[in-house]
């Protein structure tokens, strides 16, 4: 029995990672029309670059960065611009977005790959990571760029790949990494020497034998280290994994970086490979169709902006009833109301839960069980902070540490009293961010 | 364009199959072996005084759950543990109006006062005993023997008139549910199994009483096996809504439970220490839960 990297908390929901585990990543073909949001990124929106009626090619880029944090964004198929309007996004907002009508083409803008990419200085990978308009493609999709230029007086020593995917019922960084191994680690590389990390560590779920196995057959040789993560919801956390593999922790409101080491999703990796090697943009990523609400659950790489009705469809569309359609998985995904919403960068799956299994709960008193202090991950007192915010207490609620919950929803998940614990704390986090932004200005 | 048949709420998606109503049925399950064991030792005393005390307590529940107008939630299961708590712990010989003066105190002056379930800072069910030890003192410490209604006056917190033997199997004079070790144990396993029961508390509790019993030269298997201890600390001072929800304050918890029965059972010239050593920690658990708050994710560590 091999030890298995470890950490404090966490909860074991079903993983229902069977469902998809076992299938190859399909190619979705191009839809008919593309919807492209310009703020997919933490971070400033980008600046449209091209206007209604303009043609595009496959790879152009129709949206310019918008400052250091902030990432380009490029047409993923070639056709003509039909519009550029806000459009409903995946969380809630109506988003400027481009919309391209797709002319079946596939015509691609002139990219300029590299035969050994390993040889590019850090300076030109990390310039062509940020043409790329590469995000973190874990979920929070903050911009790669931005990300493996550590801020001065900071040393990386560890570049962490993250491959965990503790999300219930994904499946997609699983295939990339069983399917595409070599890129995978080709992408880790590139991003060591961009960011001068001096060791790469690729951590997995121990779920994920197959994977493990292929990063281990190719990575051996090459002085990566790959470890098997303990299966537990959220080891690919950031903070979380930080301390599972190597026992050290993200200083309070501080960066990976602050601690030597930087994190980054195993789909970023396999982008910055592509960015490299063929000097693709990011206009494309795997996905995971998957639930009990959809009738041929698999794995699909998209284009982004194909709007999930039409992934669904291609997936056979519903099985019986749906009763929620989320964009990524059950503990952080967002339910939606508007099938028309575009895959982004940061969306690692579509989750159908049919009306059967889709549940409304009436909460119970709480009976200070304290499971949630139990499983917290970053080890707070969440039902103490529930009932600070449930009496506006935000001074109590940031002195409990409300502004360090990292939302992954474990506690409301554990709740015997079916309480909703997050729901609380995140209302705490808006009024106290609220509260500061005014006494700052 | 709305799809009306979605619902929208926010993440987590889904939620844990545990439900409170599923972790009182858990503590009812794990009194099973206990009022079975006080049943076969005392006979229908343990059926008369038991039963009772759960049909008051639930009925009080719901009285009083009618009166504040709020729903009337009595299938949840926690005026039935109360209930089963108090009648095991309450000597075989009481009169049954005691008993029920006793639930009727346990819920309504130790629970539903504060505001019902999860709002009560004192155990109801030591509550409800409290009230009767003070008023009825020596109806409450009078204990007949096992299969035989034979009143013994010598309290059972004598040392060597009874073996390890019969204390570990109950067959010695005592409250219903509190002189079997075994089936006491049996049900604080399963407790445990099952993650309702956090180790610290009865761990800290006992292990506090074997060391200063040790240290002062008292016989520590019999400190531990006698009276109403080990029921106490697995199913009394385990009570979730009034202890401490910290790791620490648990340990602290338990062992300040300890510190106080030594008092009172070496010391003190009370008839009883196990109700008032944790009705007095739990007036402290607000104040332990605030002094041992974790240590938050990256808290004092230094930038690198």
């Amino acid at each position: 029995m091999v030890k298995v990297k470890n950490f404090r908390g966490g909860v074991h929901p079903e993983y229902n990672k069977h469902i998809t585990g076992d299938k190859p990543i399909k190619v979705l073909p191009a839809p008919n029309e593309v919807v492209i949001p310009l703020a997919q990124h933490a971070g400033a929106p980008a600046e449209p670059l091209v206007t209604k009626g303009d043609s595009v090619l496959v790879g152009q880029e129709i949206g310019r960065s918008a400052g250091t944090i902030s990432a380009a964004v490029h047409a993923s198929v070639s056709g003509t611009v039909v519009a550029v309007e806000p459009r409903q996004s995946i969380n809630g907002r109506e988003v400027l977005s481009v919309v391209i009508e797709n002319d079946g083409q596939d015509a691609k803008v002139p990219m300029a790959g590299h035969p050994d990419p390993i040889q590019l200085s850090s300076g030109e990978i990390r310039q062509r990571i940020e043409a790329a308009g590469i995000v973190g493609l874990g979920g929070a999709a903050f911009p790669t760029a931005a990300k493996v230029n550590p801020p001065q007086g900071c040393k990386i020593e560890y570049l962490l790949i993250n491959g965990s995917e503790c999300e219930p019922y994904l499946t997609a960084d699983q295939k990339l990494m069983e399917e595409y191994t070599e890129d995978v680690i080709l992408g880790a590389k590139l991003l060591a020497k961009a960011c001068g990390a001096e060791k790469i560590i690729i951590a997995v779920e121990a779920n994920k034998p197959e994977a493990l196995r292929k990063m281990r057959a190719l990575a051996g040789s090459n002085a990566i280290e790959v470890v098997a993560l303990v299966v537990k919801y959220p080891a690919g956390g950031e903070k979380q994994l930080i301390k599972a593999v190597l026992n050290r922790e993200v200083p309070e409101h501080g960066l990976p970086a602050q601690c030597g080491v930087l994190v980054n999703n195993v789909g970023t990796a396999w982008a910055v490979a592509k960015a490299c090697k063929h000097g693709q943009p990011l206009i494309e990523r795997v996905i995971t169709v998957t639930g009990d609400g959809i009738k041929e659950p698999a794995n699909y790489l998209v284009r982004i902006g194909t709007p999930f009705r039409d992934i669904i469809d291609a997936a056979g569309g519903f099985a019986g009833e749906p009763g929620k359609v989320i964009a990524g998985g059950p503990m952080m995904g967002l339910a939606q109301f508007d099938l028309n919403v575009p895959i982004v960068k940061g969306v690692a799956g579509i989750l159908v839960l049919s009306n059967k299994v889709t549940k409304e709960f009436d909460p119970m008193p709480c009976i200070k069980c304290a499971r949630c202090v139990d499983v917290c991950p970053v080890y707070l007192m969440p039902v103490t902070i529930e009932k600070f915010a449930m009496n506006a207490m935000w001074d109590e609620a940031e002195d409990y540490g409300a502004m360090d919950c990292i939302e992954c929803g474990c506690c409301t998940y554990i709740c015997p009293s079916k309480r909703a614990l997050l729901s609380w704390i995140r209302l705490a986090k808006t009024e106290i961010a609220e509260l500061q932004r005014r006494q700052t200005s | 364009m709305e799809d009306s048949r979605l619902v929208l709420s926010p993440s987590p998606h889904i939620r844990d199959e545990d439900t409170t109503e599923k972790i009182m049925l858990t503590v009812v399950a794990a009194l099973v072996p206990v009022w079975a064991a006080a049943t076969y030792f005392f006979g229908f005393n343990s059926v008369r005084l038991v039963l009772v005390s759960i049909l008051v307590a639930v009925g009080s529940e719901a009285l009083f759950l009618a009166i504040r107008r709020k729903p009337i939630t009595i299938w949840d299961g926690s005026a039935l543990v109360t209930g089963m708590l108090l009648g095991l712990s309450l000597p075989p010989s009481l009169p049954t109006w005691m008993a029920i003066l006793g639930s009727f105190i346990a819920i309504v002056i130790g629970k539903q006062v504060f505001g019902g379930l999860g709002a009560n800072p004192f155990n109801p069910a030591l509550v409800g005993r409290a009230v009767l030890v003070a008023s009825f003192t020596s109806q409450m410490t009078t204990w007949t023997m096992p299969f035989t209604d034979a009143v013994t006056s010598a309290t059972p917190l004598v040392s060597g008139q009874v073996s390890y033997a019969e204390l570990f199997f109950g067959t010695v004079p005592g409250s219903l549910g509190e002189t079997s070790a075994l089936a006491i144990l049996l049900g604080g396993v399963f407790l445990f199994y099952r993650g309702v029961l956090d180790y610290r508390i009865p761990v800290g509790f006992l292990g506090t009483v074997a060391v200063l019993s040790f240290v002062f030269g008292q016989d520590v298997a019999y400190q531990l096996l006698s009276g109403s201890l080990l029921f106490g600390a697995v199913f009394m001072a385990t009570d979730m809504v009034t202890s401490p929800i910290t790791p620490v304050g648990r340990w602290i918890f338990g062992i300040g439970c300890g510190l106080v029965l030594v008092l009172i059972r070496f010391w003190g010239s009370l008839p009883e220490g196990l109700t008032y050593s944790i009705l007095l920690m739990n007036a402290f658990t607000p104040l332990i839960n605030r002094w041992t708050r974790p240590r938050i994710y990256g808290q004092g560590v230094k930038q690198a």
